[in-house]
């Protein structure tokens, strides 16, 4: 019999973990049913529920990219009680993922376009997934340019990645820390992400920018992407808000008109204005 | 389908309820137990209250009950089994007495659980429950199902109305197939009659406002001080969104016992802080103004455009139970006429 409880979830295998920053680990799961990997499938910018039977679920992003089949990744800071149960997970051990939900980033209608991504802090790993899936379609794009930056060079994620990012030809890195957060050999920049943005100066001719960070971090980089003269149209976001259920029932990320979870996570600044700012 | 009209006399109504508990249906009726009037199970018609304007708690709870069960688990050393809720188990249910304010509560609710995903659970239980409703022919000053279409002898929602029409008669409305099932399985207890108006056997309950003119209030009033007034003495308790029949929301959360354990889903409400709060401390909706304006909006400006309805009955019970006394006719009248 078909299962319709669509509260179970699938069981997920932790395969491998990576210590990405202080309190930051990255599982990557493999479903441990032959029939679930196979009828799996999911898109950039989606999401899922990640359970610790005993503790609960939580909600994070799906942090790899739909184009690397077999498995899912998923990035977390050990911060409540869930995340503090995954944390102290290992190689082999058996979770919970319900998903994906959502919507995604529309990456086929940014096809011949330039792609500006700005990423702050533990906000990396939803834009991991649209930059590694675009980066594995890079002929679709014109110009890639990541500027991303963290309160200290210890809480930088993905370290590996960005050094492959750094060494790619068509890929523009930029890599900042907040000022106090550098250490002697960091060759990076030192400031706050928008001070950094307005340095940098990325045209907006033909440019699609996706923000994830910090509501702060957010909030004063909208204004220096306008300043540039990026339209609302033309600014993508994916909203984070308190989730339980993932599919508009249990009515916390309800914000004005839509739910996050079913209408979103990924909004354009130009819908974003249309909402309340209850995000 | 068409509705089909009966009689069917108070002793008739003694035996269907017998007969019904009788056939292994579980019968839900106001049963008044330390001077609080609540739904219970009863197997005869001696326990009824049937005089109560509306029980505390409204009906919601035999579709969606305040805790269950959404799937239980087992650990060993290597596996972890995950056990499904059996949904077949579920009784068959019968909500005798309800007003037609409970009645018309289980159409949003049923809105929230089924657009888009549906909700297998709750679509069981409301599958297996049959709504005998009773008009009202009282209503108190938290009453106000007419300014939010409803009326004391709406059949919305229901599979059966009754309306009494004389110390010794009901008037009985067949309004669906469900109903009409327990109709045909009992015909020796229902009389035929023609259609009968019910309005001199309803209470009166003045129409204060409309729900459509609140939800076109609403598209200017976002940014208003009307919500810090109407709010200033919400303790952000939840008892509103406890006792409402048409709210939804809920959390889930696991309960474990060494080895095993099971995950449950509780009702929630939008009037606490934690129902928003962020893991990093940021909180979307940190005032109680904010809470307070997030569920009049729900009910009034997003359902309509979510769900194509209002999540407002009109049955008072938020009033009622409010600790602070705020009157929910009263603000909405407030906003109507802004």
């Amino acid at each position: 019999m078909e299962n319709k409880n669509i509260y179970v979830p699938y069981k997920m295998k932790i395969e491998k973990v990576t210590e990405e920053a202080p309190f930051v680990k990255t599982f990557r799961l493999k479903f441990m049913n032959d029939e679930d990997a196979e009828k799996f499938d999911f898109r950039t910018g989606q999401f899922g529920e990640y359970s610790v039977y005993g503790e609960g679920e939580s909600t994070f992003c799906i942090a790899s990219a739909p184009t690397r089949k077999g498995y899912i990744e998923c990035t977390f800071r050990e911060a409540g009680r869930v995340t503090k149960a995954l944390a102290n997970l290992g190689e082999d051990d058996i979770i919970g993922f319900r998903g994906p939900y959502g919507n995604i980033f529309p990456i086929d209608e940014w096809k011949g376009k330039n792609l500006l991504f700005i990423a702050g802090g533990i906000a990396l790993p939803p834009m991991r997934s649209v930059i590694w899936n675009c980066l594995d379609l890079r002929e679709n794009f014109k110009d890639v340019t990541i500027l991303y930056g963290a309160r200290s060079v210890a809480d930088l994620v993905y370290k590996h990645e960005l050094k492959e990012w750094e060494e790619r030809p068509d890929v523009k890195l930029v890599t900042t820390v907040d000022p106090g957060g550098e250490t002697p050999e960091w060759n990076g920049k030192v400031g706050f992400v928008p001070t950094v943005l307005s340095e940098i100066a990325p045209s907006s001719e033909n440019t699609i920018a996706i923000v994830c960070g910090p509501p702060i971090m957010i909030k004063y980089t909208f204004p220096v992407l306008e300043k540039l003269g990026f339209t609302d149209e033309n600014i993508f976001t994916t909203l984070e808000n308190r989730m339980k259920c993932g599919f508009g029932k249990c009515g916390r990320c309800n914000v004005g008109k839509v739910f996050v979870c079913k209408d979103g996570p990924v909004f354009t600044l130009k819908q974003m204005k249309e909402l309340p700012a209850e995000y | 389908m068409e509705i089909v009209n009966k009689l069917l006399d108070k002793s008739a109504l003694s035996a269907l309820i017998e007969r019904l508990s009788k056939s292994g249906k579980e019968v839900y009726a106001p049963v008044k137990e330390n001077g609080i009037t609540d739904f219970a199970k009863v197997d005869t018609i001696d326990k009824i209250d049937f005089d109560c304007i509306t029980t505390i708690q409204s009906a919601k709870s035999l579709v969606f009950p305040r805790v269950e069960n959404i799937l239980s688990y087992k650990k060993t050393s290597e596996d972890i089994v995950v056990k499904n809720v059996d949904i077949t188990a579920f009784p068959e249910v019968v909500a005798l007495g309800t007003r037609p304010c409970d009645a018309a509560g289980f159409i949003p609710l049923d809105a929230i659980f089924c657009t888009d995903n549906a909700d297998e659970i709750f679509n069981a239980r409301l599958k297996k429950l049959t709504v005998i409703s009773i008009s009202c022919k009282k209503a108190d000053e938290y009453c106000f199902c007419t300014s939010v279409n409803g009326n004391p002898g709406n059949t919305t929602g229901s599979d059966i109305l009754f309306t009494e029409i004389s110390d010794s008669t009901y008037f009985a409305e067949i309004v669906s197939e469900k109903g009409k099932a327990i109709l045909d399985t009992n015909t020796d207890l229902f009389k035929d009659t023609a259609a009968i108006d019910k309005t001199p056997h309803l209470a009166e309950v003045k129409q204060e406002f409309t729900a459509e003119a609140i939800n076109e209030k609403l598209n200017t009033l976002f940014e208003s001080d009307i919500w810090d007034k109407q709010s200033m003495r919400c303790v952000g308790c939840g008892a509103c969104a406890y006792v409402c029949p048409a709210c939804g929301c809920f959390d889930i959360q696991d309960e474990n016992k060494g080895n095993k354990g099971i995950r449950h889903r509780c009702w929630d409400s939008c009037g606490f802080g934690l129902f928003t709060l962020h893991t990093s401390g940021h909180n979307p909706r940190e005032k109680q103004s904010q809470r307070w304006r997030q569920r009049i909006f729900h009910k009034f400006s997003y359902q309509p455009v979510q769900q194509k309805q209002f999540g407002c009955v009109g049955c008072g019970r938020c009033s009622r139970a409010c600790p602070a006394d705020m009157n929910i006719a009263e603000h909405l009248k407030e906003i109507a006429v802004n």
